[in-house]
């Protein structure tokens, strides 16, 4: 292989991880930041992703719409579609927060699967809205003019690492403000926090919104990276586990341990096809299973020998705090 | 519309065998197992382990019994696959949550291991037999018996409820007339007095996941008799399970019961409008409108 | 030899405080033994790192001529040690007759003849065997909670505040009983609250204060002292 070709597989790898460091900062916010166990990801990650494709996409018309049902197409550019993904996901995420918030930390897990698996199944039946089980396709990306499209993802590996540095820093800076100290102590002593005067409700709401728009941005990036999407894509699998196992072993509580999380996972993730190219040709169709079942493992590990990652949390709050 | 209802109380002992286990774990070990689901899934699969493989070597004959689409191979494979479920149960927490206990891990931190118990369970049954439906007994004709009011049911179906109810009552003379059942009562209701009266709560955890994997299994296994069997079936069961526990009472046996007849009920009569794909979907409503007005439950009380 | 003495114990719910600073006492055959003093002494405490359910961090336990420090509660009980505690001391949604039951539960003979002897030290308890015991008043929760702990013929009982939340009546009760229990010959070792009244009827007396021994003496000598009554007997 030579280099240009390893160069552009290296781009294509850091996109992805990219884009799930990208999920992995909106589920810190969540569960990280303020103990929200949110086991729904999927559920934002395809709404953002089809909120985009269908703002940037124009409605199909003529004979076109006989193959392609969307509910609405805006054929507005890029940034419109991100701002789209993270704004739907927002409100989305504010009403399911209304009555699932209040509610233990378990029985808020188990709403948010719910949640995911009605988005998946409404988005998989409803031809209306979005094709149903065919997707989307065809998606635009962001400048593409711009470079020979055999050089494209060198232009979308930029946006994406520029778009999750901002959300990086946008998140240092909320964190190490009074409002990331009230999130800390509500996680720490939710009682405390709340015998003190704070209005609990109303941070968690504003740390669930914050993280969902975040998974939001990160499903609009996949939608135009893969430039096709479709509802299988959003399995509790590839859209929420994988990434609960990245954030885990990064360092919940750790910023930098979200994006490292991401990286390393997903470069594990790669490093089990290459186990599984090995197998025998009968034991070929298993190999995304297995690929799965070691991550599972993985996750059980970092859970029994290490379960604040490798980074652990952060323990600075606040840079006027000295330690 | 009365068949559908039908249907559904068949379909909610199913999911009440499934609710009841879950909501013992909960009650004694304090967490929600999300691998619950995949106990049914593995103890379907073990099933037709037994059925299809390893009891044909062992010749025992297959012709069904009529008027049920199963033969004495299922009779046998049953009581064998609810033992191996108990035996992963137990297995996963000798493995798994019982070192998160001794760490004294929180809920939150079970419950995620309890998820990758689940990824794990239903990795292991896709590698081994792949991911397509899969039925019992395929090719078998499966007659339906009409009832008065003109409700065809199957055999099979009543025999389901027939099962279940043996098993709960079973539950219930095991729960209240001996020591064991007794003292996982006691353990559910206050585990430290447990240990201050000199009950070995490590040997109840044991006791409770035997029981709830061999319901688990139990249900999965007349799942399969019903309807067909998928490695896709457990995560399917989940929401469905613990809507039913939560509406019966986190803890309490006899509101998981209801709660699973309830939800298999709304379920199947949601069909009349919905796709049945959206069955989940419908638990799922159920579940955040009982959360909304009643979150202890039917019988749930103070905590 | 005592049946109970507890040497230096420093011990607390976390690394970084200790509650208790090293205290010890004894107990000696059939006494009756008040633990008192102020809220946050410790006095919970010591009861707790006594019956195992907390590590004490350094010191002894010595039962009987065995060393069970640090032993965990299934196994303390086994030696004859019993231990009631103040909250949450039964089992709500089984009857009395099953609390019962699961005070037995090591029992390997004599059940029918203990519980019988319950019934008859109890009993009220005896009408109300098949209820649950969440449904019933306060002071019959308690006589459940000293039932269940005597269903194995303890040689000491532990007993954390029995009187507490009780109404005066329910109170004298409590306290007879006590009474009654000691005169068949158990040592009992109880932290109450309401020093004067456990005094009256204590062979010995400890004062706990911020973790530490602060006096000791006759139960009577403690009532009559004057420091004693100012401070923890309310005059």
């Amino acid at each position: 292989m030579e280099w240009g070709g390893i160069l552009a597989y290296l781009v294509s790898f850091a996109i992805m991880a990219s884009i799930y460091a990208v999920f992995c900062l909106g589920l810190n916010v969540q569960w990280g930041y303020t103990g929200l166990f949110n086991i729904g990801i999927a559920g934002f990650f395809c709404l953002g992703a089809y909120t985009s494709a269908l703002i940037t996409t124009p409605k199909p018309t003529g004979v076109y719409a006989q193959y392609v049902k969307q509910l609405f197409g805006l054929g507005l550019p890029f940034p419109f579609g991100l701002l789209g993904a993270a704004l739907i996901c927002g409100l989305v995420a504010f009403l399911v927060g209304i009555p699932t918030l209040r509610l233990r930390e378990d029985y808020l897990a188990i709403a948010t699967i719910g949640i995911a698996e009605t988005f998946r199944l409404i988005f998989n039946n409803e031809q209306w809205l979005a094709n149903g089980p065919r997707g989307l396709m065809g998606l635009p990306q962001p400048l593409q003019g711009l470079v020979p499209p055999e050089y494209y993802n060198y232009l979308y590996l930029g946006i994406v690492f520029s778009v999750m540095w901002l959300i990086y820093l946008a998140i240092e800076l909320a964190i190490r403000s009074p409002w990331g100290r009230v999130l800390k102590a509500i996680r720490e002593d939710e009682i405390s926090a709340a015998m003190s005067g704070k209005d609990v409700f109303r941070f968690k709401m504003q740390s669930l919104v914050l993280g969902s728009m975040i998974m939001g941005i990160g499903g609009a990036l996949y939608a135009h990276y893969t430039k096709a999407i479709s509802p299988d894509v959003f399995t509790p699998l590839y859209g929420t586990f994988i990434i609960w196992v990245m954030l885990m072993a990064g360092g919940s509580g750790n910023n930098r341990g979200a994006i490292l999380g991401a990286f390393l996972v997903w470069g594990i993730w790669i490093g089990t096809k290459f186990l599984t190219d090995l197998l025998p040709y009968t034991m070929k169709a298993r190999a995304p299973y297995i690929r799965f079942l070691i991550v599972g493992i993985l996750l059980e590990l970092i859970l029994i020998y290490r379960p604040q990652g490798i980074l652990g949390e952060e323990k600075r709050v606040s840079r006027f705090l000295e330690d | 519309m009365l068949e559908l209802f039908v249907y559904g109380i068949v379909l909610g002992s199913i999911i009440a065998l499934g609710a009841i286990g879950l909501t013992l774990v909960y009650g004694i070990l304090r967490f929600a197992n999300f691998a619950h689901g995949e106990l049914m899934t593995a103890g379907a699969y073990v099933a037709l382990f037994f059925v299809g493989t390893l009891l044909p070597r062992l010749g025992i004959p297959n012709d069904p019994l009529s008027p049920f689409s199963f033969g004495w191979r299922m009779v046998v494979a049953f009581p064998l696959a609810m033992a191996a479920v108990a035996a992963v149960a137990v297995l996963l927490d000798r493995v798994l949550y019982r070192k998160l206990r001794q760490k004294g891990s929180t809920a939150v931190m079970m419950a995620m291991s309890a998820l990758g118990a689940s990824l794990i369970l239903r990795m292991i049954v896709l590698i081994l037999w792949g991911g397509d439906y899969r039925s019992f007994f395929p090719g078998v004709l499966r007659p339906a018996v009409e009832l008065p009011l003109g409700i065809k049911v199957r055999p099979d179906q009543i025999l389901i409820l027939a099962v279940a109810t043996v098993l709960v009552v079973l539950l219930h003379l095991f729960l209240h007339h001996t020591k064991i059942g007794k003292a996982m009562r006691a353990t559910a209701d206050n585990m430290e007095l447990a240990r201050i009266s000199g009950i070995r709560t490590e040997r109840i955890i044991v006791w409770t996941w035997v029981i709830g994997g061999c319901l688990a299994a139990a249900g999965g296994v007349l799942y399969g008799i019903d309807v067909q069997i998928h490695p896709g079936m457990g995560w399917n069961f989940l929401l469905p399970l613990f809507a039913a526990a939560i509406l019966g009472g986190i803890g309490k046996v006899y509101g998981a019961l209801i709660g699973g007849l309830v939800i298999g009920v709304l379920q199947q009569l949601s069909t009349a409008w919905l796709l049945p794909t959206y069955k989940p979907a419908v638990a799922f409503i159920g579940m955040i409108v009982i959360l909304l007005l009643r979150p202890q439950g039917i019988f749930g009380g103070k905590d | 030899m005592s049946l109970l003495a507890v040497e230096r114990i420093r011990a607390g719910y976390s690394e970084e405080v200790d509650i208790l600073q090293g205290v010890s006492l004894q107990v000696e055959q059939g006494q009756i033994v008040a633990i008192i003093g102020p809220n946050g002494a410790g006095k919970s405490t010591l009861l707790k790192a006594i019956f195992g359910i907390l590590r004490p961090k350094e010191g002894r336990v010595v039962f009987d001529g065995e060393d069970i420090t640090g032993l965990p509660p299934e196994t303390v009980v086994r030696k004859g040690m019993s231990y009631v505690p103040q909250v949450r001391n039964v089992f709500p949604s089984l009857t009395v007759q099953e609390n019962l039951e699961m005070g037995a539960f090591i029992r390997r003979d004599g059940f029918f003849e203990r519980i019988e002897e319950i019934y008859r030290m109890f009993p009220d308890l005896r009408e109300k065997r098949h209820q649950k015991v969440g449904r019933l008043s306060g002071g019959q929760r308690q006589m459940v909670a000293m039932g269940r702990a005597l269903m194995l013929d303890p040689k000491l009982l532990l007993l954390d505040e029995p009187s507490a939340g009780l109404a005066p009546a329910m109170v004298e009760m409590v306290f007879e009983k006590i009474r009654e229990i000691n005169r068949r010959g158990v040592a009992v070792l109880i932290v109450e609250q309401n020093a004067k009244e456990a005094l009256k009827f204590s062979d010995h007396g400890y004062v706990l204060a911020m973790g530490r021994n602060a006096l000791d003496g006759p139960g009577q000598e403690l009532l009559r002292n004057e420091e004693v009554a100012k401070l923890y007997l309310g005059g």
